[in-house]
């Protein structure tokens, strides 16, 4: 460690204490699966902080992000509240995505968190779209008549957003894979691929689904040149994403950032973890980021001991007060079943739900109604 | 009025959306400099440059998906898949995601996004190139669907899809492309969603047409009228998701006797869906069962004859039309030719499934 330079002190205790959040967090999101207070599939990123901080980090704030099903950290790092990720995460209406989301599905439009998707390898194309917008935006002089449509974020006059997108390495085997890449290089788009190589598709290691194990080579053919980082290393991670991201902001062409990591947890919470040994996840743990990074800033005295103690007590308190939040926040209005399925400030005729359960406000008369100043919303 | 082709009205609503909001972008493949696999596109790309109609590589996946994308920040793409059979290969795109976007993400993001794809049969392409998915698209929560039949609606539908904040799957029909019909140019000519067109006005029978089906079952009323002294209504609903069921139901009302015809296939098919809506909501209205005339269970095969009879036509829809009205006194005329019961024999096909293969009326 310490190949890179430290930032500043602040910065420095910033990182570690983002990192210490996230790995809390899914701590206490792993118990609550286990209460039952959690359903369907709950990912993980225990062992993956140094990536997604180290890279989060490189990130201003008008840039936008896009990741995976394994995003409860990218979201706190970009600065959701931990409580509406919680709360989310127990399908309850303060949920970052109301309830209608859950685990795989994070975002936080304010924060130009463009969402984790449920999909592998489906986020890549949308990523792609999000950089060609911006492209044009900063081409084509729009100013005023671009409507950013999005609650919560506007065109800032901020010409030069970059896109960055994370996926795994089990996603570099789909189609969208080299058919993304292949667009962005030919149409020169501002977008930063990253691929968390945490060395397992599932239970499958790369070396058994990937012909190529040098996985930012994989962009080569397609026009789209390769970095690695080392993932387990905050301060690598940041240095290589930020050059990833300058180069892609002044050269106007996507790059493709791997950062190798490890997840110390199965893929999901039912996985028996067959695929590797208990002495390969132990020799990773030894590399563990977050009390590396914390050691290395205590013994450049950046840090001292109660400082690291007092991070990790209030990334502690953090999730408690989340754990609160999502507890007292109640379950989504069954109303709102069939609410955000469709916009219906424009459409205002006819049936949209094929279902007598559908509620009558969707259907025709009764938003004429609403348009023609009535009350009946 | 203006007369136009169905492919220029699309241009035309293309253009005008493009001169109207900077923010409407094109992609597809072979759109800009071969102007369209069926030159909708055709001199758009020198009008509005490289940057606004983008011709994309062959895939199809990423190229809804890099719509999604831009939509959600702020463009407004229409995206033009060359045929609707490629359109299965971003099904993942339209449903997973273009269609669940804003619901999954608590109503956070907007996908303003229309997907542009000619469908249908006719032109000796086989079992791969010859779909017909409404039905598909019309079963996804979060999509709109619109199927245009005339060079009007084409235009009118195209601009309200434009203009939409929810994704549109838009269903055009490779042999619509050349028919003419009148366009009022100095008109707006927004088309509104969910408002179905009744196409011909009458009192015995309503058929409903989807698509292209919507002219085949005017032409099938004219004979009707000629022929049988029948005096049908007709209703092209336009959008199927918001749908019109209210001008269906009344003219369900009226007639007491109604036929759906689409071009896919029957089983879980827009007819299917329609028959079930009207049965829930007009039962007491019926007559008759409402009958259904749709193309033929099968994969569409190359050879004329064949293909031929494996869509609808004018005569399926009369005979089905004088079979609600317990005009057809020998039923047996529509049913398969005994060729087939053998053949049910040695594929052990169920009882039925032969019959339901063939496009013809189905009560």
């Amino acid at each position: 460690m310490a190949t890179s330079a430290l930032p500043d002190q602040e910065t420095a205790r910033e990182w570690l204490a983002a990192m210490t959040l996230i790995r809390r967090f899914e701590e206490r999101a792993g118990e609550m699966y286990a209460r039952a207070k959690i359903g369907g599939f709950l990912h993980l990123s225990i062992g993956e902080e140094a990536t997604i901080v180290g890279s989060t980090r490189a990130l201003r704030e008008s840039d936008y992000l896009v990741s995976t099903y394994r995003s409860h950290g990218d979201a706190l790092a970009r600065g959701t509240p931990p409580g509406k990720v919680m709360a989310e995460l127990f399908g309850r209406a303060d949920g970052c995505s109301k309830g209608h989301g859950g685990s795989m599905h994070m975002f936080d439009a304010q924060r130009r968190f463009m969402g984790g998707y449920g999909i592998v390898g489906g986020n890549l194309p949308i990523a792609a779209g999000i950089a060609l917008a911006c492209d044009q935006r900063r081409a084509v002089s729009l100013a005023g008549k671009m409507n950013v449509s999005i609650e919560g974020t506007n065109a800032d006059g901020n010409d030069e957003e970059v896109t960055l997108c994370t996926f795994g390495d089990g996603a570099t085997n789909q189609g969208t894979f080299g058919e993304t890449l292949n667009l962005a290089a030919l149409w020169r788009l501002p977008v930063v691929f990253m691929v968390i190589n945490n060395q397992f598709g599932m239970g499958t290691s790369l070396a058994r689904h990937s012909a190529v194990t040098d996985l930012q080579r994989k962009g080569e053919s397609l026009g789209v040149p390769g970095m690695a980082c080392d993932g387990m290393d905050v301060l690598d991670t940041h240095r290589v994403v930020s050059q990833a991201l300058a180069h892609v902001r002044e050269e106007r062409r996507p790059v493709l950032v791997e950062a190798v990591t490890y997840r110390f947890r199965g893929h999901s919470m039912a996985d028996p973890e067959e695929y590797r040994t208990k002495e390969e996840v132990a020799q990773w743990r030894e590399r563990d980021p977050i009390p590396a990074f914390g050691a290395l800033l205590q013994e450049q005295g950046m840090i001292d001991a109660a400082e690291r103690e007092r991070i990790d007590e209030e990334a502690v308190r953090a999730v408690d007060e989340a754990v609160a939040f999502a507890e007292e926040s109640p379950f989504p209005d069954k109303k709102s079943l069939y609410e955000d399925v469709y916009v219906l400030d424009h459409q205002i005729h006819g049936h949209y739900h094929g279902t007598p359960r559908a509620p009558a406000s969707l259907d025709g008369a009764l938003d004429t109604q609403a348009r023609a100043g009535g009350d009946g919303q | 009025m203006t007369e136009m082709r169905y492919r220029d009205a699309l241009k035309l609503a293309l253009r005008e959306e493009m001169e109207r909001d900077e923010r409407v972008v094109l992609m597809g493949e072979d759109i800009g400099v071969f102007g369209g696999a069926f030159k909708v596109t055709e001199g758009l790309l020198a009008q509005f440059g490289e940057r606004r109609v983008r011709d994309t590589p062959i895939s199809e996946n990423t190229i809804v998906g890099v719509g999604i994308g831009a939509a959600m920040v702020g463009l407004r793409p229409v995206v033009e898949l060359m045929t609707v059979n490629f359109a299965l290969l971003a099904f993942d795109q339209i449903v997973n995601h273009a269609a669940h976007i804003h619901y999954m993400f608590g109503g956070q993001a907007r996908v303003p996004l229309v997907v542009r794809m000619p469908q249908g049969a006719g032109h000796q392409l086989g079992p791969t190139h010859s779909h017909c998915f409404e039905a598909m698209f019309l079963h996804v929560p979060g999509l709109l669907v619109a199927a245009p039949a005339t060079p009007a609606d084409a235009r009118g539908l195209l601009k309200a899809a434009v203009r939409d904040e929810n994704p549109v799957v838009f269903v055009e029909h490779e042999s619509l492309y050349g028919v003419r019909g009148e366009v009022d140019e100095t008109e707006e000519g927004v088309t509104d969603f969910g408002c179905a067109r009744v196409a011909r006005e009458g009192s015995d029978v309503t058929i409903v047409g989807v698509s292209r089906m919507a002219l085949t079952a005017e032409r099938a009323a004219d004979q009707l009228a000629a022929e049988h002294g029948v005096d049908a209504e007709v209703i092209d609903p336009r959008t199927l998701r918001p749908l019109d069921l209210d001008t269906i139901l009344a003219s369900v009302a009226k007639t007491n006797r109604c036929i759906i015809v689409e071009e896919g296939w029957p089983h879980g098919g827009v007819g299917a869906n329609f028959v079930a809506l009207i049965s829930e909501q007009a039962f007491d209205d019926l007559d008759a069962p409402v009958a259904r005339v749709s193309g033929a269970d099968v994969p569409m095969p190359y050879s004329k004859p064949l293909e031929d009879i494996a869509f609808p036509h004018e005569s399926d829809i009369v005979r089905a039309a004088l079979l609600v009205l317990g005009r057809d006194s020998s039923a047996a005329s529509i049913a398969p030719t005994p060729a087939h019961d053998g053949e049910r024999d040695a594929h052990r096909v169920a009882p039925g499934a032969i019959q339901e293969a063939m496009p013809r009326a189905s009560r």
